[in-house]
């Protein structure tokens, strides 16, 4: 899924497995998510619950809200989240049962 | 004369006004405050509401009324007109409870206020499994609502962007950055502000939100206005979940969840607190337990304007006639009033609606 990102990886920490929408990536460890996804060819993190319209990270410091994913249930930011071993990452509320 | 009308304060209700003298062709100069004023226009929780309102005054209701009747034309106009719509959602809203008690002993004022306002009052009782049906996501400890269908909501900030922009469309001047420090009536109006700037006007009207208190006693007013701060929460934009708006919740057209209010009385502090926030947040997720997930995006606290008993002001100086104080605590469900209903009080045309019990009078020591 590395292909045309234009965004450069600079953390040369070693590799951990996470999926996104089911589709894994090996992304570094420790390195902000939101920054790692956006390296590794992520473009779409999550649509709009009222039109539907694509979005991905803005500012990359906490205080925008655009760049929200859903691990374990809960819907986060990414860019305040640091790549960890295993994680679970999907588009926040689409998923069928989703309650909220 | 620079003007027919100086309009101190550049709020939702200040330029509501304007707009109403600007449609009658008059002259209109709003002096708006800065970034370090109290904006209750920018803070509130947004509601067109009627229920609750002038429990113990029902000319208070029946003005609440004749605005919310009002405001989907007036949103409509301001929308035509700039480009910028309103958005505005008028299916009803809810007073959510909590007990049976506080249940019954609303309805039982509802009812008398209905009585006084000759049956024009249209609420129902829904118990928990019919609000069940009408909010599928609601909590099990709401035992039950009282659903107005008078009452709606809009979203409060694209009513000032969209009113403020058709002020100026229709030739109103606002000029912000300015503290007016003084009102002297030698022939005319002249307003002087703090950073000098003087302004000569035919008529003032004083709607400066806390502003009136200071400024007020020197126009002649009583203006016995005090600060309450009302503190609120937003979440992320989140799929349907709320369909009416109640007190505690109301999703706004963009998607998120605003949550309100505290009541507090702390003077000009308009900071939030950690306890009145997760008391906020308690509160609604016992209404929509679902909340309980979401993320939060903002907090932020604002001061409502607040006269002794919670009406408004409206009110013209005897020491300075030509001088009008207009001050109430819900500029936006007043919106449409203050804009298509009270130029008339202000010019003094037949049409005026009869606003006596708004009067300072009210405020006298007996």
């Amino acid at each position: 899924m590395k292909t045309a990102s234009p965004f450069l990886e600079l953390d040369d920490a070693p590799r951990v497995t996470v999926t996104f929408d089911g589709t894994p990536l090996s992304l570094p460890e420790g390195a902000n998510l939101a920054a790692a996804l956006l390296a590794a060819g992520v473009e779409v993190f999550r649509h709009t619950p009222v039109s539907g319209a694509p979005r991905a990270p803005f500012c990359m410091m906490g205080a925008c809200f655009d760049c929200l994913i859903e691990i374990d249930g809960v819907v986060r930011q990414a860019c305040m989240i640091e790549v960890s071993d295993g994680l679970k990452i999907s588009k926040p509320h689409e998923a069928q049962d989703d309650p909220a | 004369m620079d003007t027919d009308y100086a309009i101190i304060g550049g709020g939702v209700v200040g330029l509501s006004v304007a707009w109403g003298l600007l449609q009658r062709g008059l002259s209109v100069t709003v002096l708006d405050g800065d970034d370090g004023s109290f904006r209750a226009s920018r803070g509130n929780f947004g509601l067109v509401w009627v229920q609750s309102k002038g429990m113990n005054q029902p000319r208070y209701a029946r003005w609440s009324q004749q605005s919310a009747a009002i405001w989907a034309g007036f949103a409509e106009e301001l929308g035509d007109n700039t480009g910028q719509p309103v958005p505005l959602e008028q299916n009803g809203g809810y007073d959510l409870h909590f007990s049976e008690e506080t249940l019954q002993a609303t309805v039982e004022k509802y009812e008398i206020l209905k009585t006084q306002l000759g049956g024009d009052y249209p609420f129902e009782v829904l118990g928990h499994n019919a609000l069940r049906k009408e909010e599928p996501h609601i909590g099990p400890k709401v035992v039950g609502a009282i659903l107005h269908h008078q009452d709606g909501h809009a979203n409060p900030l694209k009513l000032l962007k969209s009113l403020a922009a058709d002020v100026r469309r229709m030739g109103g001047r606002v000029l912000t950055g300015k503290t007016v420090t003084d009102v002297v009536k030698p022939d005319g109006f002249v307003i002087t502000c703090a950073d000098g700037t003087t302004l000569g006007a035919g008529k003032v009207i004083l709607s400066a939100g806390l502003g009136a208190a200071q400024l007020g006693p020197k126009m002649g007013f009583k203006a016995p206005i005090r600060p309450q701060r009302g503190q609120v929460l937003i979440t992320e934009k989140l799929p349907k979940l709320i369909n009416r708006p109640s007190l505690i919740a109301r999703q706004v057209d963009e998607g998120g969840i605003q949550i309100g209010a505290t009541n507090e009385e702390v003077g000009h502090d308009d900071r939030v607190t950690q306890p009145g926030l997760s008391g906020l947040a308690a509160e609604a997720i016992a209404a929509y337990p679902a909340l309980a997930r979401a993320q939060l995006v903002r907090s932020w606290g604002a001061l409502r304007v607040l006269s002794p008993d919670g009406l408004p002001i409206y009110q013209q100086s005897a020491k300075m006639p030509g001088a009008y104080l207009v001050t109430c605590h819900s500029g936006i469900t007043l919106a449409a009033a203050h804009a298509r209903l009270l130029p008339d009080w202000l010019e003094g045309s037949e049409a005026a609606p009869n606003l006596e019990v708004f009067s300072e009078d009210r405020f006298a020591v007996s």
